[in-house]
């Protein structure tokens, strides 16, 4: 019973780090460009949801809507700011650019919101499952992260744009020659990713105190549910996040908690290795 | 897919890159005529993890430093007007920025007295350039013990030592309730917590007590919920922990989301923030060790009876003037940094020189009562430096009577200003 209570733990949070890495997948996906400013978006929208709860005493889920259409603006700002221009250029070029803007937007929130932690003060109980003990905030974040991988999933492959996106992602010159306006399209999935990265982080700030050098942690998983799961599937994000979450919940069992890196990270090394197109075998 | 490994590279090396020194305080006081103007030179952490507490440190130092600069600064008996001025960086938490900044303190920028940065980890890094350009620094918001016992001689500390920082945690819980035999120790693998923790278990075990966990996370660690099931799993009774102010905010609320059955919750550092009351329910309970309160009753009078010489103000005058200064609460990180500058100037004075050699000859004699508790350094050649006067207080959040949180002084008896919430709900 007890490996019962750290496996669903794990899986929780695995629901946490599959929404977290969504954005960065669809970006690294379609774009071929690594999103370094993934952690300050996902703290940005942190403080977003603090603010509006603690000065207007908006609900957090509220928030967290407000939250995701911002997120999508700023990334079609981000975008069009600092990546259009060299979005052709080598890889290392849109790298450094996405480096650029998460330390402006680092400087910026340590000037505006310091390093104190912060703590949204919510609540939806908890429900007790014998053993296990599920916080009301914890299961909501896991279903928003199954509506939001299938979301984008059905965007992606059921509708024009979603369509368009994945056509730039294969060819973009064969989509620009059949007329798929390649830079609105680039913008759009840029934004989609931050949208996305932006909910996970209003979802987390419901259930963690955080400060501005909170999503750095959740960059660094998303890199690995990104290889885990492959690149520019939200579905396979999704599923490898369970997997390094369910990893997380239950290596403590038989090992120190100090473990859990060294199983995570050379189980990343294990799959570019042998796996470099993900563990679901999705697009390279 | 194929360049994942190349630019996983690059993408460690663009974190790990540092940035050019950038002063950040320019000289305060244009000094008198015939006046010495002591150089203070030291780095506090304006940016990174550690910034909220090496921030209010700073603040302390530099109130400090004004005050006794208004004041008029310090008068030696041969005339000489002693006033301070600081150079200062930011040291962006980390050890190697702090290696260089010091550096760079003793040389280019001929620091007179250093003080230390905040954190026992890069006070570590600076005291090995402190000794190697024999500059005194005063060590402050840096309580791991091993510092002290590397031979240094330049080196002195304010704080108590880590090895007593819990220890009165596990007293106070013999005390409540003598049947509690198993504990759960749960910290951050850093310098400072582990030196913290290793003394507290030692002496648990001493007691009789079993430690049914002794497991460390990393710094950035957001998920405890590993932690707890062990700890529900184990049957624990208490846990005692933690290791600085975001990490262990994170670990409190998820114990209280958890709600799993323990009687006694201490943290280290996180507690007696002010900031931490913003955990809500989560906070209530919840135990720390402090280095100083405003609530901690050190004056004249109780220096007298303990045949100790006072010093300097009044806690409750450096909390005005705190306040005044920056419109927030201080912490005990506020008061220690005020409190380096301190010793600082009663060493100066009872040197009645600026020379170096004399004023680390009158810090190792220093024996004073301040707001900021006892001071006395160890002067043995095994642990030179080691602060052997000063002792903690131990805090709980409790409700007052209108139900907000208040922090209430629950140990030692003698200084206590509520009974112990026990066991915390």
């Amino acid at each position: 019973m007890e490996f019962l209570s750290f496996l669903v733990d794990g899986l929780l949070m695995g629901f946490v780090y599959g929404v977290a890495a969504i954005g960065m997948s669809l970006i690294w996906g379609v774009m071929k460009v690594i999103n370094l400013s993934h952690n300050m978006l996902i703290v940005y929208s942190m403080f977003g949801v603090y603010l509006l709860f603690n000065t207007l005493g908006m609900n957090p889920y509220l928030a967290i809507l407000l939250m995701a259409v911002l997120g999508l603006l700023m990334g079609i700002l981000i975008y069009t700011v600092a990546l259009h221009r060299v979005i052709d250029a080598p890889e290392l070029s849109t790298l450094l650019a996405t480096f650029s803007v998460s330390m402006i937007m680092t400087g910026l929130a340590t000037a505006l919101w310091t390093n104190s932690p912060r703590n949204v003060e919510f609540s939806l109980g908890s429900l007790s499952l014998g053993p296990v003990t599920l916080p009301g905030t914890r299961v909501v974040a896991a279903l928003t992260a199954i509506l939001a991988a299938g979301g984008l999933f059905l965007f992606l492959y059921r509708t024009r744009p979603g369509r368009y996106i994945r056509a730039v992602a294969n060819n973009r010159a064969a989509a620009e020659m059949v007329g798929v306006p390649s830079n609105q399209i680039l913008a759009l999935s840029f934004g989609l990713g931050a949208m996305i990265a932006a909910i996970s982080g209003g979802l987390i700030a419901t259930f963690f105190p955080f400060n501005v050098l909170s999503g750095m942690n959740y960059q660094l998983k998303s890199f690995v549910v990104c290889v885990l799961g492959g690149l520019g599937n939200p579905l396979g994000a999704l599923i490898g996040g369970l997997v390094l979450g369910t990893l997380e919940g239950i290596i403590p069992i038989f090992a120190q908690t100090s473990w859990v890196p060294v199983f995570e990270f050379g189980l990343f090394v294990l799959i570019i290795i042998f796996r470099p197109s993900g563990l679901l075998g999705a697009k390279q | 897919m194929k360049k994942l490994g190349y630019i996983l590279v690059i993408v460690s090396v663009l974190w790990l890159a540092a940035c050019a020194p950038t002063p950040t305080e320019a000289p305060t006081e244009a000094p008198a005529v015939e006046a010495k103007t002591m150089v203070i030179g030291y780095t506090s952490s304006l940016t990174g993890k550690l910034e909220v507490s090496a921030g209010r440190q700073a603040k302390g130092l530099e109130l400090w430093m004004e005050q006794i600069n208004a004041a008029g600064g310090i008068t030696l008996s041969d005339g000489t007007v002693v006033t301070f001025e600081s150079v200062t960086y930011d040291d962006e938490s980390s050890k190697d920025r702090v290696q260089e900044l010091y550096t760079r303190l003793a040389t280019e920028d001929n620091a007179d007295m250093l003080i230390s940065p905040y954190s026992s980890g890069l006070t570590a890094a600076a005291s090995i350039i402190a000794e190697q350009y024999g500059k005194v620094m005063i060590t402050t918001g840096a309580a791991a013990d091993s510092n002290y016992k590397q031979g240094y001689t330049q080196v002195f500390q304010i704080y108590t030592p880590a090895s007593r920082y819990l220890t009165g945690a596990v007293d106070l819980l013999k005390l409540l309730d003598p049947d509690v035999t198993k504990l759960a120790i749960v910290h951050e693998d850093a310098t400072f917590a582990t030196g913290v923790v290793e003394a507290a278990k030692e002496y648990a075990e001493s007691l009789g007590y079993e430690i049914v966990i002794f497991e460390g996370y990393a710094s950035d660690t957001t998920d405890f919920g590993p932690f707890i099931n062990k700890i529900e799993a184990t049957g624990a009774e208490a846990i005692l922990g933690g290791g600085h102010m975001t990490d262990g905010s994170t670990f409190a609320r998820q114990v209280h989301e958890k709600d799993i059955d323990i009687k006694m919750f201490a943290l280290l550092v996180a507690p007696p923030e002010p900031d931490f009351a913003e955990l809500g329910e989560a906070a209530y309970g919840v135990i720390g060790p402090s280095q100083w309160e405003p609530l901690a009753a050190y004056t004249p009078e109780s220096a007298g009876e303990a045949g100790l010489t006072w010093y300097g103000l009044l806690s409750d005058e450096f909390v005005t003037v705190y306040e005044a200064a920056y419109n927030e609460e201080p912490s005990y990180h506020s008061a220690g940094g005020y409190a380096a500058g301190l010793i600082l100037q009663k060493a100066i004075e009872d040197a009645d020189s600026t020379d170096t050699a004399a004023i680390k000859a009158a810090l190792d004699n220093i024996d004073v009562l301040t707001f900021f508790g006892y001071t006395k350094f160890d002067t043995t050649a095994e642990a030179h430096g080691l602060q052997i006067g000063h002792s903690m207080v131990y805090v709980q959040w409790q409700k007052d009577a209108d139900g907000n949180l208040v922090k209430q002084v629950v140990w030692p008896q003698a200084g206590a200003t509520a009974e112990t919430i026990y066991p915390i709900p």
